[in-house]
């Protein structure tokens, strides 16, 4: 089912990870209540894999990425990168850490530092993490600047001279500057112009076959997720509600949210695009700070039942490698065993 | 079903220049196109390419200077409006002429109610007093799916959630019945789900209305799912021109194939690499004497450095300018 099955060995384990940021309000500043940007999220990331991330903004996907390195202080739950427990760890023990995990950040314009030349942005990395001499550190910079596609030359420019791709470029250089083993890609071609999208998304996937990354691929572009990812989680609200292999994903989505979703994505065919049968959402996301009763997605869900608006859905394994958090699937799945056997007498009954 | 009447725009050898330090930008280049009563252009097109600046030049939108609107002729419904004074351009935009942007939150005043924003083209160009535009302003919201309109009237924008906000932005372009409505870009700011909703929207309020639509767009999916005709932007100049099927069955000019294999689909085959089209857009610093693909053309020849090809019709409403699909015409 995975093509390109990497190594089952998960390098990165989360486990019911929250991150709620509090809401202060009136005169005395006092905590009114918090958004529920993360609301308890589990999932590995495989050894040399690429996860796919999507979600719809505000779905919580950026600051899930975040977290994952610590960006943020997590409200509660683990991360277990490569054997360590980040969430937990001091300070100190985290900078040490720090070089194996690296991110790749959205807006290359905001993330690089207009009054710093190529060399000294590429480069900082190795001042903080490494001893290497001034001449080693110069020539691993040319080395990554190659890696990446960016002529030596322009070393000593500052990033304003480049444009939007070639920016990505260099923040991709920095990134890779400590030989991390993981990686988080929070939206990295959502900036940049079509064309430039592919020469990016090809860049990463060479990188990881020469490196042995391993990627978190944070995007709302669900087309590229497929190309790029290994297996998919979609979130919604806080919440992964779906997490399959690629493929079985967006062939066969269970939940009612990531068939919605993939059904709202516009066809470049139009030969194809007569035949896509579009679920127009009603409504718009709930605000996370005060998230419904019941399933999250029951406001908007085509298919809510009684149960959704009541008791929250818990994530099952519906099929092998395929999660999902639906009530839909919870009665469906006791009773599959019945209806798989039923379906079969029926196929039968029409192949006769 | 759009064919015969009169074309209501035609844009005939467009060119607009910005004036910048040291020079001078060639944004827009002979663009020619025209748009019939009922039908839906689609301009796709990068970053860059111009698409915006030519609908912008077409009201006079574009600040002077550092634009400069060269030459070239815009006649709606037979009156060049590059000729007309700035009283009747005001008349044009918002009355005859509507227009949505990109960004929800940027164009819609942050200090005013809806209400006001929506009532002010009513009054202003229909003359309408106050009870009357308050009735018509209620209508459009119920037109454009908000629910509670009357009640929201007095809402600010920022009560409003990004799709919504585009939906008053709509009812805002349609309050004085346009005959044509640009539209620059107006899901790209959205999230899928909502985009469904506001395309599916616009297909509705067509239906309702009847106004020719210009849609603007970086993104071949959303054409391909709304309008009848495509113009296909690069560098400033129109590269291709088909009606919407042909253009994504049988694509002629060597850019329009690369964009439509550089896009992944979410149905359909996978491929295990994406194909990409090397190096950067161009910026055009002078009128281009050559072709402005030329490039990052994997089929470029020696001619296309020596000449800019111009549009060659091959076909039904299809033309293209590329020096290879010009020799193949030839030789047919």
């Amino acid at each position: 089912m995975l093509d390109a099955a990497p190594s089952k060995k998960p390098l990165v384990e989360v486990r019911n990870l929250k991150m709620h940021f509090p809401i202060y309000a009136g005169l005395l500043r006092r905590r009114v209540g918090e958004v529920k940007a993360v609301d308890g999220v589990s999932f590995d990331v495989f050894e040399g894999e690429t996860l796919g991330l999507v979600g719809e903004s505000g779905c919580g996907k950026s600051t899930c990425g975040r977290a994952l390195l610590r960006l943020y202080e997590v409200t509660d739950g683990s991360i277990t990168i490569d054997g360590v427990d980040i969430a937990a760890l001091s300070n100190n023990a985290l900078r040490e850490k720090r070089p194996t995990m690296q991110m790749v950040f959205q807006d290359p314009q905001a993330s690089l530092n207009p009054r710093m030349t190529v060399q000294a942005i590429i480069q900082e990395p190795l001042d903080e993490h490494t001893t290497l001499s001034t001449k080693e550190k110069q020539q691993k910079v040319y080395e990554l600047m190659d890696a990446v596609g960016l002529n030596r030359r322009f070393a000593g420019r500052y990033p304003h001279a480049f444009s939007g791709g070639q920016r990505q470029r260099i923040g991709i250089a920095r990134a890779l500057a400590l030989n991390p083993k993981f990686i988080v890609c929070d939206e990295p071609i959502a900036a940049l112009d079509v064309s430039i999208q592919a020469q990016v998304v090809n860049l990463l996937e060479d990188l990881q076959e020469q490196f042995g990354l391993t990627y978190l691929f944070i995007s709302h572009d669900l087309s590229m997720v497929r190309h790029i990812a290994t297996r998919v989680a979609v979130m919604y609200l806080g919440k992964i509600v779906e997490l399959a292999p690629r493929e079985a994903l967006y062939a066969a989505p269970l939940h009612p949210y990531t068939e919605a979703l993939l059904s709202a994505v516009p066809e470049p065919d139009p030969s194809l695009e007569a035949k896509v049968e579009r679920i127009i959402l009603q409504g718009d996301v709930p605000s996370p700070a005060n998230p419904p009763k019941g399933c999250n997605f029951c406001t908007r869900c085509p298919k809510v039942m009684d149960i959704c608006r009541e008791v929250e859905p818990a994530t099952r394994e519906v099929r092998p490698g395929h999660f999902a958090a639906c009530h839909l699937h919870e009665i469906t799945s006791q009773t599959a065993g019945a209806t798989a056997a039923q379906r079969e007498a029926n196929e039968r009954q029409h192949g006769e | 079903m759009h064919d015969g009447g009169r074309p209501v725009l035609e844009v005939q050898g467009l060119k607009t220049v910005f004036r910048v330090r040291g020079g001078e930008i060639h944004a827009v280049n002979n663009v020619s196109f025209d748009l019939k009563p009922g039908e839906l252009l689609g301009v796709v097109g990068e970053s860059g390419s111009g698409k915006s600046v030519t609908m912008m030049s077409l009201l006079g939108l574009l600040p002077s200077p550092p634009a400069e609107v060269r030459d070239g002729k815009v006649l709606l419904d037979g009156q060049d409006l590059l000729k007309a004074d700035e009283d009747t351009l005001r008349e044009v935009r918002g009355g005859k002429v509507g227009f949505i942007f990109q960004d929800p939150m940027t164009s819609l005043n942050p200090v005013f109610t809806v209400g006001y924003q929506i009532m002010e083209p009513l009054r202003k160009h229909m003359g309408m007093d106050k009870k009357a535009a308050k009735k018509r302003a209620v209508e459009l919201l119920e037109l454009v799916g908000i629910p509670g309109a009357e009640q929201r009237l007095s809402d600010y924008p920022h009560q409003f959630s990004g799709g919504m906000r585009q939906r008053v932005m709509i009812a805002i372009a349609l309050a004085c019945d346009p005959k044509v409505l640009i539209a620059d870009e107006p899901t790209t700011a959205l999230d899928v789900t909502i985009q469904a909703q506001i395309i599916e929207l616009m297909k509705e309020l067509r239906q309702k209305l009847g106004m020719a639509v210009i849609w603007i767009t970086h993104d071949l999916g959303v054409i391909a799912g709304i309008a009848d005709r495509v113009m296909v932007m690069y560098g400033g100049q129109v590269v291709e021109h088909a009606p919407v099927r042909e253009l994504f069955g049988n694509p002629q000019h060597p850019y329009t194939k690369a964009l439509l294999k550089t896009v992944p689909s979410v149905r359909g085959e996978r491929v295990r690499r994406l194909t990409i089209i090397e190096g950067q857009p161009p910026i055009l610093g002078a009128p281009p004497s050559s072709c402005p693909f030329r490039d990052r053309c994997a089929s470029a020849v020696e001619e296309c450095a020596r000449r800019n090809p111009s549009r060659t019709v091959i076909g039904k409403g299809h033309d293209v300018a590329c020096v290879l699909v010009e020799k193949e015409a030839a030789h047919a």
